[in-house]
């Protein structure tokens, strides 16, 4: 996988095939999210332009790119918030467009923002999640307990949400995401705005999990790609530039640093590296 | 079944969490007094019934209502718990109405609240009180009417006073159509058919006739039909504008 930081760009969409055949070497458990020229059009703006990849499990995607890249959009699909202008999403076996509930059911999912009732309490709000995820009696005391006891959660259990601070409502929302134990986990910037320690809480609590779930996080933190995933995909304007593990990314820039390598492959994707990038997404 | 009655639970005791349920409640009770025993003269008119009462609900939930609907769907859409929601396994149809039903409970709470106007008139008299049952019956349908097009318009935005205002003159709309000043529009041109469908649009003509006692088929059917099309709009524009 050893390439010169000039045939990086050229051969950015064309690394899916190679990678995935050696992240998923000695694990034939199939994919778990399968992604086919997923494209969304909002009138003139195209904001996913023909989108393909796999996760496989055990992988940690990193889905990286700027503002407006398209990252949450592709998520919003993934999770059938969205319904995409062409192309399909699969995850776990179940298309989201003809078996949408089975998708969700094997999901959890990190809004941006980890949105949450405000007026509710943490402990009305996460049961409410129970009860909607249809978990039974007895699974439902022990995955409470489980997320309460991994969050941190037990001193504001009884605590409205409005009134928590910032880090305390992302680890609701990521109780939430946890608690019907899913195989795959979507989260939509899971650290932002938090500080460095509850950070390095999130990131070590992904780090706990990622051995028996597929993660798909979005960020624009470059340190964290670093830190938690396994693989990274590159997206600006709507298209993957590159996809490949973190480590291989960052050796394609001379200095080593995947800030220099995202910087590079995002900048340049605008004016003059698109025909380039386009003839690898159809290659 | 099972999902819709946790969204419905969920929804309704979210008005108890906050100021809204307490407002709304007191308010409402304060207004439909006030109008039966001052507009109404529900003393000075002697008769032992409750119509002085029950006329003024029209007006008063043309108000009321709009304030409890415009959250419905707007306040999700604002504080993106939407995303949630519709990332949960539930269906559209579930989560539409649940709500709804949380919302309509929650007026049929408020409605009542209003029983010991009902002690008062048979402590004062010998009322029918089946007309008086139906009465009530023909007032929550009223206000169910009132919330499924409350629903629909809050789908639609994510401003609550924009809500609010657009109910408030969808609503005002389904009133006057029964209104003299809006059939004489019609009347002298139009074919009496059309009079009559205008008319028969009117929430006032279905909830005069179920006021009076009896309970019409056809009344009922009229409000169970509107709820049952503006509530398929809501699912229709949520569905169209999930995002925005």
């Amino acid at each position: 996988m050893a390439r010169g930081p000039t045939t990086a760009l050229a051969g950015a969409g064309r690394t899916t095939g190679s990678l995935l055949g050696q992240l998923t070497a000695g694990n034939d458990a199939g994919k778990m999210i399968e992604i086919k020229h997923l494209t969304k059009r909002y009138g003139e703006l195209l904001a996913v332009d023909d989108i393909s990849f796999d996760v496989a499990p055990g992988q940690v995607l990193g889905f990286l790119g700027p503002n407006g890249a398209g990252k949450s959009t592709t998520m919003k699909m993934i999770t059938g918030f969205l319904s995409p202008t062409a192309g399909s999403v699969r995850v776990c076996g179940h298309d989201l467009e003809s078996a949408p509930l089975a998708a969700k059911s094997c999901m959890g999912y990190l809004p941006e923002g980890a949105p949450s009732y405000p007026e509710m309490t943490v402990r009305s709000f996460l049961e409410f999640i129970a009860d909607i995820r249809g978990l039974s009696a007895d699974v439902r005391k022990r995955r409470l307990d489980d997320v309460i006891g991994r969050l941190a959660l037990s001193s504001v259990l009884e605590q409205v949400i409005e009134t928590l601070s910032k880090g305390f409502k992302r680890r609701v929302g990521l109780a939430q995401a946890l608690l019907h134990d899913p195989q795959v986990l979507i989260l939509d910037e899971p650290t932002d705005g938090l500080d460095p320690n509850q950070k390095h809480e999130v990131r070590s609590l992904i780090n706990d999990m990622s051995r028996d779930k597929i993660i798909v996080i979005s960020t624009h933190i470059l340190e964290e790609v670093d830190a938690v995933c396994n693989r990274a995909i590159i997206i600006a304007s709507g298209r993957i530039l590159a996809d490949d593990t973190p480590k291989n990314l960052a050796a394609r820039a001379p200095s080593g640093r995947l800030d220099d390598v995202f910087r590079t492959i995002t900048t340049a994707a605008t004016p003059r590296a698109i025909p380039a990038a386009e003839g690898a997404a159809h290659a | 079944m099972r999902n819709t009655l946790t969204l419905f639970r969920r929804e309704f005791w979210s008005y108890f969490a906050t100021p809204l349920a307490f407002v709304f409640i007191v308010i409402f009770l304060l207004l439909a007094g006030a109008l039966a025993f001052y507009l109404g003269g529900f003393y000075e008119r002697g008769q032992a019934d409750l119509a002085p009462f029950f006329n003024y609900h029209p007006w008063l939930y043309l108000f009321l209502i709009p304030a409890l609907s415009m959250r419905l769907w707007a306040e999700e859409r604002k504080s993106g718990t939407i995303e949630l929601l519709m990332t949960l396994p539930v269906t559209l149809w579930q989560a539409v109405i649940g709500k709804y039903l949380a919302a309509w409970a929650f007026a049929g709470v408020a409605l009542v609240l209003t029983f010991p106007i009902w002690i008062t008139v048979n402590y004062l008299g010998d009322p029918d009180n089946g007309a008086i049952l139906a009465a009530y019956i023909g007032s929550f349908l009223m206000a169910g009417g009132f919330l499924a097009i409350g629903s629909c318009i809050s789908a639609a935005t994510r401003n609550q006073v924009i809500a609010f205002i657009f109910t408030v003159v969808l609503c005002f709309g389904f009133l006057l159509s029964g209104f003299p000043m809006v059939l004489g529009l019609f009347d002298g041109w139009a074919p009496r058919a059309i009079v009559d469908a205008v008319a028969s649009l009117s929430f006032l003509t279905h909830f005069a006739s179920i006021s009076k006692g009896v309970i019409d088929v056809r009344d009922l059917l009229y409000f169970g039909i509107l709820i049952g099309v503006w509530l398929l709009a809501t699912a229709i524009v949520l569905e169209m504008k999930k995002a925005d």
